[in-house]
């Protein structure tokens, strides 16, 4: 596998886990539980969207086959993506957006803190300035985790429920191929192992306070580096491309 | 055609009349977004950058670029848009702040992200109506991508906070 390659495949990777989690999160526009919580999903949203639209631009810089982020967003199919699966997974009640935000956050989080020093000096730019954002939103993220978990019996029951039922795509969050390995060797990307150990040790503090347990699931649920995903990304890609691909090069 | 009747400097001044099209007291030099004038072949190159990442503003921000140059005669123009050094609040210039507050939003009070921001510890914010430091946070997203809503708890007025970043 040639750099080339391998850093196409990575910014896939990134991109397409920004934009389906922002997607989902723009499936909250007009039914948020509360009026603030509504607005600040649709802003986290746009910055999902907006990191998604610097790096699929990137990965068609990289590719040198003439796509543009639009090309890349609308114009593939659901074996082509590359986005997490916990990203994909369907919103659900209030509680389970959260616990799978909190998931993705903390991971994001971590990750982009260490994207900030790679040696491709595109992703770093774009790895500081989103980082800036993913703070605020692991912040809210994580308050949300505590006054949820910390609730009533209610609001406790579903984020644990959210939580058991995410847990088993979480791993594959920490899977490495070769892709990893030729970016590694030349400082590109982070070992994601280093990532893991920061990620179990902030989520684990976090669900401890927010009495919270750690789910049990020990299955482990992965495919999308190899772009096998769950049931739930094709129905989200034909409504989130229909109405390109119904008016191909269509302008404002 | 017109472009060497008129200094890269000359330009970026011009660029000054330009507003924010969220925040209209302030214009896009003050608010940092603005960062480089400079010709490459006779191509007027207007560089910016956008204050998160998704700011929807940044395509009208291009548009008005592109109209404002139009109307002194200048045709080829090429808005690059850069992501490094990445914006942030401490671009926003006094002058500016105390513009925002005049408009009703309380300015960043900090530089950057302050380490406090994880732990979830808000800050003691100033009412921008009545100067009351006796205020709370509603939420940490508002209006925009750029501020949070805030809340005087003596005057009762909600306000905007330009959040750091
Ligand atoms: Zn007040």
């Amino acid at each position: 596998m040639t750099l080339q390659e391998a850093k196409f495949e990575y910014l896939l990777r990134l991109g397409d886990s920004s934009l389906i989690i922002g997607h989902r999160l723009s499936e909250w526009c007009g039914h948020g539980p509360i009026l603030e919580e509504d607005i600040a999903l649709i802003n986290i949203a746009l910055d999902f969207v907006g990191n998604a639209t610097s790096i699929l631009a990137y990965a068609g810089q990289v590719e040198g086959k003439g796509r543009n982020e639009d090309d890349l967003a609308f114009m593939r199919g659901e074996r082509e993506f590359r986005n997490l699966l916990i990203t994909e997974q369907p919103n659900g009640d209030y509680a389970n957006t959260i616990a799978r935000q909190f998931l993705f956050d903390t991971y994001m989080f971590y990750l982009y803190e260490e994207l900030k020093s790679s040696k491709d000096e595109t992703i770093a730019a774009i790895a500081v300035k989103s980082h800036k954002e993913i703070t605020y939103h692991l912040r809210h993220t994580s308050e949300w985790m505590l006054r949820l978990g910390d609730g009533t019996v209610e609001s406790h029951e579903r984020l644990q429920n959210g939580l058991n039922d995410l847990w088993m795509f979480t791993s594959e969050m920490f899977d490495m191929d070769e892709v990893d390995a030729v970016l590694i060797k030349d400082g590109i990307v982070p070992d994601l192992n280093k990532i893991k150990a920061s990620w179990e040790k902030r989520v684990h503090e976090v669900l401890a306070e927010a009495t919270l347990q750690i789910p049990t699931t020990t299955f482990k649920q992965k495919g999308s580096k190899e772009g096998k995903h769950t049931e739930h990304l094709g129905f989200l890609l034909a409504e989130m491309q229909y109405v390109h691909r119904a008016y191909p090069g269509a302008k404002w | 055609m017109n472009t060497k009747e008129y200094s890269s400097e000359q330009i970026f001044k011009l660029l000054s009349e330009i507003p924010d099209p969220e925040i209209p007291v302030i214009n896009i030099i003050e608010l940092g977004i603005l960062r480089e004038v400079k010709f490459v072949d006779e191509v007027c190159v207007v560089v910016i950058t956008p204050t998160y990442t998704g700011c929807p503003a940044m395509k009208v921000i291009e548009d008005d670029i592109k109209i404002k140059l139009k109307e002194i005669g200048i045709d080829k123009v090429k808005v690059e848009l850069v992501l490094s050094p990445a914006w942030t609040t401490d671009w926003i210039s006094d002058t500016a702040k105390e513009k925002l507050r005049a408009y009703g939003i309380a300015p960043p009070d900090h530089t950057s992200v302050d380490k406090k921001v994880l732990l979830g510890k808000a800050r003691d914010l100033k009412c921008p109506l009545c100067g009351s430091k006796n205020t709370e946070m509603i939420s940490q997203f508002g209006s925009t991508a750029c501020k949070a809503l805030y809340r005087c708890l003596d005057c009762k007025e909600p306000f905007d906070y330009f959040k750091c970043l």
